[in-house]
């Protein structure tokens, strides 16, 4: 199976790190999952390792029948990127993934400060629910067999998402680029 | 295994108490079909939960998708209640393997089928297979790549599909 990046990373992605990164990890990732939950924190710190030369990026892949909350957490998510504050969702989503329901959402929201008349409109926007969906295909069309699903400058990662794999995958890149 | 421009086999199987399927109702139809170990099993879990999120997508490649093992039609229904699966889990139970076998995608020595898939165009022809290491999921890429080969050679100028059944 192909196992690249499709599409690459472009203007639509959520980024975080590196002006000029020599690694480029994404992630596909579901708010309700598990698994996810675990990753969270290694993220992080591969994050404050590689500070310097990695550029860390979060695309949607919410399993909705499996997951009840995982959609609205995405678009909710989407909701705070339009006040640029993606990433403090997403940090907030996962902290508290233990807890999710419908009414959590406002309440994070109004953690960080977000306006919330506008919060209550974007959720309901289609465009962000088309974002989340455009999101999940083309995780699908990347070969994402399950979450989370790691990519390192656009290839598959297929080992285990513990700290010591995937910062070795992620040093084998820093080597070869120099 | 069967490949591509391999005539698919014709089945008829339950896949609940009071259901059941052939590949011929599809006729007309792109169908995926998806072998698999067991219900239950971790792998299988993933690629079917994955695979029930997509749907959406199959339908707008004009594709239904058909799940097959070996497990009986009581079994696949439980296992389709309790992780609410959407489309049909087929029993290739009596004779155990039957359809499988047909395939070329049963491990005898498991007693179980492989995990296989197959992209059969609406003329009952495979255009694209794929047999998986038994723990590993294949995930989707494939399928969309088979599907989009096929939409594209059956598509007019204007993006419409013509479903000629010729």
């Amino acid at each position: 199976m192909a196992s690249k990046l499709t599409p690459p990373l472009n203007q639509y992605d959520h980024v975080l790190g590196a002006q000029h990164p020599v690694i480029e990890l994404i992630e596909f990732g579901d708010y309700q999952c598990p698994h996810c939950g675990a990753a969270f924190p290694i993220v992080k710190q591969l994050q404050k390792t590689y500070v310097k030369n990695m550029l860390f990026a979060f695309r949607h892949f919410p399993l909705t029948n499996a997951h009840e909350y995982a959609f609205t957490a995405a678009v909710a998510a989407e909701a705070a990127g339009r006040q640029d504050r993606f990433w403090e969702m997403h940090d907030l989503i996962f902290e508290n993934q233990d807890q999710l329901s419908e009414e959590l959402f406002p309440e994070l929201a109004k953690a960080i400060g977000l306006n919330m008349a506008a919060f209550g409109r974007d959720l309901a926007d289609p465009a962000l629910t088309e974002k989340v969906e455009a999101d999940f295909e083309s995780g699908v069309r990347s070969g994402v067999n399950g979450t989370p699903s790691f990519y390192i400058n656009g290839h598959k990662y297929n080992g285990s998402y513990d700290y010591d794999g995937l910062s070795a995958a992620i040093e084998q890149h820093i080597t070869v680029k120099h | 295994m069967l490949t591509k421009n391999d005539l698919a086999p014709d089945f008829e199987l339950k896949a609940s108490p009071d259901e059941s399927f052939s590949l011929q109702q599809f006729r007309g139809k792109n169908v995926i079909l998806a072998f698999y170990p067991a219900d239950w099993s971790p792998v299988c879990g993933d690629q079917m939960a994955l695979y029930n999120e997509m749907l959406t997508i199959f339908a707008k490649y004009n594709a239904v998708l058909l799940g097959i093992s070996v497990d009986s039609k009581w079994c696949h229904k439980a296992y389709a209640d309790q992780r609410k699966l959407r489309f049909p889990l087929l029993a290739d139970f009596e004779p155990k393997g039957a359809v499988s076998r047909k395939y070329g995608a049963y491990d005898e020595k498991e007693g179980q089928s492989e995990r296989a898939l197959f992209v059969i165009d609406g003329n009952g022809v495979i255009r694209w297979s794929y047999l998986s290491p038994i723990l590993v999921n294949p995930g989707a890429d494939g399928i969309i790549e088979a599907l989009e080969t096929i939409t594209t050679s059956t598509t007019t100028n204007h993006g419409v599909k013509t479903h000629t059944s010729a």
